[in-house]
């Protein structure tokens, strides 16, 4: 992989990245509260004060879902398989009809209630400490390892570049660059908070659109159109795997693999607002309708992440041999591109990392800090001191991922990450559910959840592949109905059917349903309503909230 | 324990509100529908029908979820103006 350093790209790498550096430190001034007081709160820095509008909100969940390793694994996964990668296209298609109808309702009850996260909410709809730890410890294991891939996409563009990826230098040397690029974003992100992430993705989404556009024209010119790279593409997949005694993959799925695009699309779908960080960017915003008009914009990053897995197909037909996947599109680049345009591209994905790795460790800080510490280590918690401990936890969570990655192998990243999803969609009964109807029960919901985690884990755990013993993938049989389907999702059936048995056997003996101290009307609320306000006061949002 | 008290003003459900919910459905039924587009053919600029394909239902869920929007939203302002009177 290493042909050496390739200085201009390097050159344009780290201009972009020192460029985005001072703006992530500057970014604590922007859009910053008058009221002094309320600087200090949990608020201020881990919502950036809930003022955020539709194009800044959009920005900013774009640079949070579409993740560099996004970027790096769809079209690897194209280049790897074919027809079964591109199942990110449908999976975005889907999520966005679906947050149109529960995201409005959770930002209303979140504002009228001082909500910083899901669990908050989950304890306040049902009186239940338990489990609202379960979704919070679900939400913080869920998003370490992703935070540990986005130190990984990095990595992937650095060796490309050829710096750190050697195998005859040391450690240190190695992962110096990787070092760097790490403190940098711990530095900014415990000074700015969600804001920081929110201004650099304005950068990162710039470049990465003219990436896009760019190679999504400039690279089929240069391999002779459509025609030929998906000939060559097809030629490709046919091409027997010795490992497997199968083709390596196809153009479109074929009968058997229709199941598993289908449930993994939809299971994707269910997840993705599930994670700490996608809340985290949701809550930010000033309005429900800025929520709402975000589902008819957010679209367009699904048409370029189609776009984009397409380069997986002009891999393949540039004749790009990598054997790692994740280095498809990076050496595609360093193939076909200028020099500097290179570094241009290597700069968004690099970009594309820390925002996400930025929002990612904020979300999982306050969720530590809102469910963790306050309910149950310090429930007299200043909001002053609610920030202080988030920072800290923030600065926590991306050592760990920064050692995870270092120290472990990428495939147990990657493993955990398949998990992650598995895991996370456990938690949507109790938040979907819970925002339109309070007839689940919360222990029923607490045993659904357990039931799902303990079938997805198991599930994974059993899926081998050529490569690996367990946790070869995130598809297994679907029992009763023998197609192979998604893990998660089936783990998410059975947690709803033991939810709605338990919630009706808990019901008929009257066990204690916890206090509700949400009423219908704050789901619909919106500013301007009564005791809903864009920005929350500390004393509201610090003040303890059910018991 | 006790249910709040239900004084409040029940959701209604208006023929508008239904359309909303049948353009936010259509999209999973299309794309959930695998077998109906998992084929190569008819090409378009050399792109396989699998992939044009959804990548234009990415552009038709976002005018059904566009229309959703503006429905809701006419429903909420008329319901808001007619809370105040």
């Amino acid at each position: 992989m290493n042909h050496g350093v390739n200085g201009v790209a390097l050159g344009v790498f780290v201009f972009f990245f020192v460029a985005v550096t001072v703006m992530g430190f500057l970014a604590a001034r922007w859009r910053r509260a008058d009221n002094v007081d309320n600087a200090a709160s949990l608020d201020e820095w881990g919502l950036g004060g809930r003022s955020f509008g539709t194009w800044i909100t959009w920005f900013l969940l774009g640079g949070d879902l579409y993740t560099a390793y996004t970027f790096v694994a769809v079209p690897a996964a194209v280049y790897a398989a074919g027809a079964a990668g591109f199942f990110a296209v449908p999976y975005t298609i889907l999520v966005y009809p679906l947050i149109f109808t529960f995201l409005p309702r959770l930002w209303s009850v979140s504002h009228k209630h001082g909500y910083v996260t899901t669990s908050d909410f989950v304890r306040g709809r049902f009186g239940s400490k338990g489990l609202s730890l379960a979704v919070a410890l679900t939400g913080i294991l869920a998003t370490m390892p992703y935070i540990a891939l986005q130190l990984v996409g990095i990595q992937a563009v650095l060796d490309v570049m050829g710096v750190g990826g050697g195998e005859n230098t040391n450690w240190f040397v190695k992962d110096l660059p990787l070092l760097i690029a790490f403190a940098v974003l711990a530095a900014y992100t415990y000074s700015s908070g969600l804001r920081a992430p929110a201004l650099i993705a304005f950068v990162k989404d710039g470049l990465i659109y003219i990436v896009i556009l760019v190679a999504i024209i400039y690279i089929p010119i240069k391999l002779g159109g459509f025609d030929d790279i998906f000939a060559k593409a097809g030629h490709a997949f046919e091409q027997v795997n010795p490992a497997t005694g199968k083709p390596r993959g196809e153009l479109a799925s074929g009968d058997k693999a229709q199941w598993a695009y289908g449930t993994l699309a939809l299971g994707s779908a269910l997840a993705l607002f599930m994670y700490p960080h996608s809340i985290t960017a949701t809550l930010s915003s000033r309005s429900r309708n800025v929520i709402r008009r975000n589902t008819t914009i957010l679209p367009l990053y699904s048409l370029m992440l189609g776009l984009l897995a397409l380069l997986g197909f002009m891999a393949i037909a540039a004749g790009v041999k990598v054997k790692n996947g994740q280095l498809a599109i990076p050496q595609l680049f360093e193939n076909m591109f200028p020099d500097w345009f290179a570094g241009v591209a290597f700069a968004a994905i690099g970009i594309g990392a820390l925002v996400p790795a930025a929002i990612m460790s904020i979300a999982a800080a306050n969720l530590f800090t809102r469910n963790i510490y306050k309910d149950f280590i310090k429930p007299a918690a200043t909001p002053a001191q609610e920030a202080k401990v988030s920072k800290l936890v923030s600065l926590l969570v991306k050592v760990g991922a920064l050692v995870f990655v270092l120290t472990m192998d990428k495939t147990v990243a990657i493993n955990f990450q398949l998990l992650g999803g598995i895991w996370i969609l456990q938690t949507f009964p109790a938040l979907v559910g819970g925002l339109f109807t309070r007839w689940f029960h919360r222990w029923a919901l607490l045993a659904g959840w357990a039931v799902g985690m303990v079938y997805g884990t198991v599930a994974a755990y059993g899926v081998a592949s050529p490569t690996q013993k367990h946790f070869g993938g995130s598809n297994d049989q679907i029992p009763g109905i023998g197609e192979i389907g998604y893990i998660g999702l089936t783990a998410f059936v059975l947690n709803v059917i033991v939810t709605v048995v338990l919630t009706v056997v808990l019901r008929a003996v009257k066990a204690p349903a916890g206090v509700d101290e949400t009423s219908p009307s704050d789901y619909t609320a919106d500013v301007g309503d009564p005791g809903v306000q864009a920005e929350l006061p500390p004393a509201t949002a610090g003040a303890p909230g059910g018991h | 324990m006790s249910e709040p008290p239900k004084a409040e003003r029940r959701p209604i459900v208006t023929a508008p509100l239904v359309v909303a919910g049948v353009c936010l459905v259509i999209p999973f039924i299309a794309i959930l529908w695998v077998g109906s587009y998992a084929k190569t053919d008819p090409a378009f600029i050399g792109i396989p029908f699998f992939y044009w394909y959804q990548m234009a239902w990415v552009l038709i869920s976002t005018g059904l979820t566009s229309i959703a929007y503006v429905i809701v939203r006419r429903h909420e302002r008329a319901r808001k103006a007619g809370a105040q009177r």
